[in-house]
């Protein structure tokens, strides 16, 4: 375990490495140049040339590199060229935000999904089970900025039950809650259905397999069949899903903050794209990415608690 | 011999999109304590479905719908669930053809064994433990210490059966059936699991119901043998007799389609045509189309069974007809 933990640190590492490359060289070929976004319209000739010069814009591309890298290591992104803030400062302001969302959604998405499919899987060609999947599949299909217009329309302005917007409470408290409620529904529905759907199919194909006819022969109790010899064979397939499904999430965190006026690192990354505010893109990203590749570390973590046949030594 | 499972025109059938059709068609047939009852036939013709019928595993979609099964003389085909499963394991055991998956990939070998023992003999764990060592020790396998602690993916093809084996007789049940536990097996492996449970059906006077469609299989354990056809019994006897005195053409098909290693001049002769589907509507024996000695009564009236000695029965018109054959023609039974 400690092992593969620190296996996946050192990938971790090489693979920030190449994202890095990956984004810094595209922001260098993109058109746009840096330093007119920095001075701004009003910038002379002269007052162009003196921010190449300080912020090296006129080194060679592996020397601007290695100079980002190099202040990277140190917590030092550089500034953003919009509204000159520390990178850094910008980003640790925004970030609580959205994990917070991320992982409530998350929360979400394993608790409806994993019930629902096991309620549909048990109850397979029950009216429940039929209710479930058909909703299930309206979750997959339906777009997140509709479905949170349509949750704040009716939890929050008719009903008044639920704030409009905003994620500034801390999530320990009352308020706090009440915000996270609508946007980790609005993100993690998709999820739940997916979720949801492995689950369902993945217990009906191991509750077919030998090992369960097995446990039956041995006179082992219904209620034992399912939750040791089914649940765990099952949920191997639905972890690599939520895994999976981890990403499309992040994703999902820009639109989802957009709608819920959401203070995080996805809207800064979309404003900063849309600005070519290259330092803050390059950070966000480096972020995003980070994350992702944490909780697929999870994810393989988790595989080898529950599968004993893996084995990633 | 005290008769253990009695089996009385047991019909199974099941619900499919062609609406019912019957897997088993009216089959009896009894296991005598310290008995290896062995039935044989072709892929299909519902070994496999007979033995789930007894032991109350059916498919969602298949049931019983006539006969009975008696388990020491108690009809057990129409238990409650709950009572049912509390016989599966203390009276009658499963093990099945295919080890590799027949054993739960993410329970350990330890708790699969004392899972049995805890349920239904309710002792602790630790006890449980420790007859579960016992019993890996029975089935000869090295280091049982070590092998209770590890996962069924740690353990050969050979290894999981006799896990399977000492999971199956882990409560002393009086009759074991066994679905072709060794066919996924080679054939070395093979002949020491049928060895074992030989010599644990003697031991624990347990009887014994073994599927197999491995004509070597029959000579090596087997007291009686019954002879399925398309959901149909068409013969049974001692081993001796079935071996020796074939009287169903069926079965004669069977014995010559088995390669003999000692006769150099025999020829393999494999029985012409397919077996019916379950669907497929066959006046008079179910084996006529494919019997080369079939004439109109066979293909208009099903034959009843003729018991011709004791306790050998055979469900053919031309049976003594076919048994002069035999002994004129070239079909001189091989062991
Ligand atoms: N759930 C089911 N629904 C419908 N038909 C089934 C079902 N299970 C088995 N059958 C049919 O019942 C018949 C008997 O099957 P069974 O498994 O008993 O054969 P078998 O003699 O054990 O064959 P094999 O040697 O291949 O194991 C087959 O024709 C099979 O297709
Ligand atoms: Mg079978």
């Amino acid at each position: 375990m400690i092992a593969l933990i620190v296996r996946r640190a050192i990938q971790l590492v090489f693979l920030l490495l190449g994202i890095s490359f990956l984004v810094f060289s595209s922001m260098f070929i993109a058109p746009g140049d840096p330093a007119t976004m920095v001075g701004g319209p009003t910038a002379t000739e002269s007052d162009l040339v003196a921010i190449r010069d300080n912020l090296g814009l006129n080194d060679p591309f592996l020397v601007q590199y290695g100079r980002y890298l190099g202040n990277a290591v140190q917590g030092d992104f550089g500034y953003s060229y919009q509204s000159k803030q520390s990178v850094s400062e910008a980003i640790a302001v925004r970030f609580p935000n959205t994990l917070k969302l991320a992982i409530a959604s998350m929360i979400v998405a394993i608790i409806i999904g994993i019930i629902a499919g096991l309620i549909s899987a048990l109850k397979h060609n029950s009216w429940l089970d039929v209710t479930s999947t058909t909703v299930a599949l309206a979750g997959i299909s339906i777009p997140n900025f509709w479905l949170g217009a349509i949750l704040i329309l009716v939890f929050s302005v008719n009903l008044q039950w639920l704030p409009v917007a905003g994620l500034s409470d801390p999530f320990y408290t009352w308020e706090g809650i009440k915000q996270l409620i609508l946007p980790a529904i609005t993100l993690g529905t998709g999820s739940a259905a997916m979720i949801a759907r492995m689950t369902r199919s993945s217990i009906l194909e191991v509750v077919k397999a030998d090992y369960v006819r097995t446990a039956r022969a041995k006179g082992v109790k219904e209620k034992n069949v399912i939750w040791i010899h089914t649940l765990k064979n099952a949920m191997i397939p639905v972890i690599t899903v939520i895994g999976l499904n981890f990403g499309a999430l992040l994703g999902g965190t820009i639109i989802t903050e957009k709608v819920f006026a959401i203070n995080g690192v996805g809207r800064l990354m979309i404003d900063a794209i849309a600005m070519r505010d290259f330092p803050m893109v390059q950070a966000s990203v480096l972020l995003v990415a980070t994350l992702f590749v944490v909780v697929n570390l999870i994810v393989d973590i988790v595989y080898t608690m529950i599968d004993p046949r893996i084995n990633y030594s | 011999m005290e008769t253990l499972l009695e089996v009385n025109n047991l019909v199974t059938e099941f619900r499919t999109a062609d609406g019912n059709v019957q897997a088993v068609r009216d089959v009896s047939f009894s296991v005598a304590k310290g008995e290896t009852l062995c039935i044989v036939g072709e892929s299909g013709c519902g070994k496999s479905i007979t033995s789930l019928s007894v032991i109350g595993l059916l498919p969602s979609n298949g049931s019983i719908t006539s006969g009975e099964v008696k388990y020491e003389g108690k009809p057990i085909h129409n238990l409650p669930f709950e009572q049912m499963r509390k016989m599966r394991g203390t009276k009658i055991s499963m093990i099945f053809q295919e080890p590799m998956t027949a054993l739960n990939p993410v329970l350990t070998v330890g708790y699969q064994l004392r899972e049995p023992l805890i349920l239904h003999h309710k002792i602790s764990k630790s006890a449980a433990n420790k007859q579960g060592i016992e019993l890996l020790k029975q089935v000869g396998i090295p280091y049982p210490e070590k092998r209770i602690n590890q996962y069924p993916h740690e353990l050969s093809g050979g290894m999981r059966q006799r896990v399977m084996i000492a999971i199956a007789l882990a409560c002393s049940p009086g009759l074991l059936i066994a679905d072709e536990p060794t066919t996924a097996l080679d054939v070395t492996i093979q002949a020491q699991i049928l060895d074992l449970i030989n010599e644990l059906k003697e031991k624990l006077n347990m009887g014994v119901m073994m599927i197999t469609h491995d004509m070597g299989v029959v000579a090596e354990v087997a007291d009686r043998v019954m002879v399925m056809y398309a959901g149909k019994k068409v013969e049974e006897g001692t081993v001796s007799e079935i071996f020796e005195n074939p009287k169903h053409p069926y079965t004669i098909g069977l014995l010559n389609s088995v390669p003999n290693v000692d006769d150099p001049d025999f020829e393999l002769e494999p029985i012409p045509g397919s077996m019916p589907s379950l669907t497929e509507q066959i006046s008079g024996c179910r084996f006529n189309p494919r019997c080369k000695f079939a004439t109109d009564i066979c293909r208009e009236i099903a034959p009843p069974e003729f018991s011709t000695k004791e306790g050998h029965i055979v469900s053919c018109w031309l049976h003594e007809k076919v048994e002069e054959e035999v002994k004129h023609g070239h079909l001189t039974a091989q062991i």
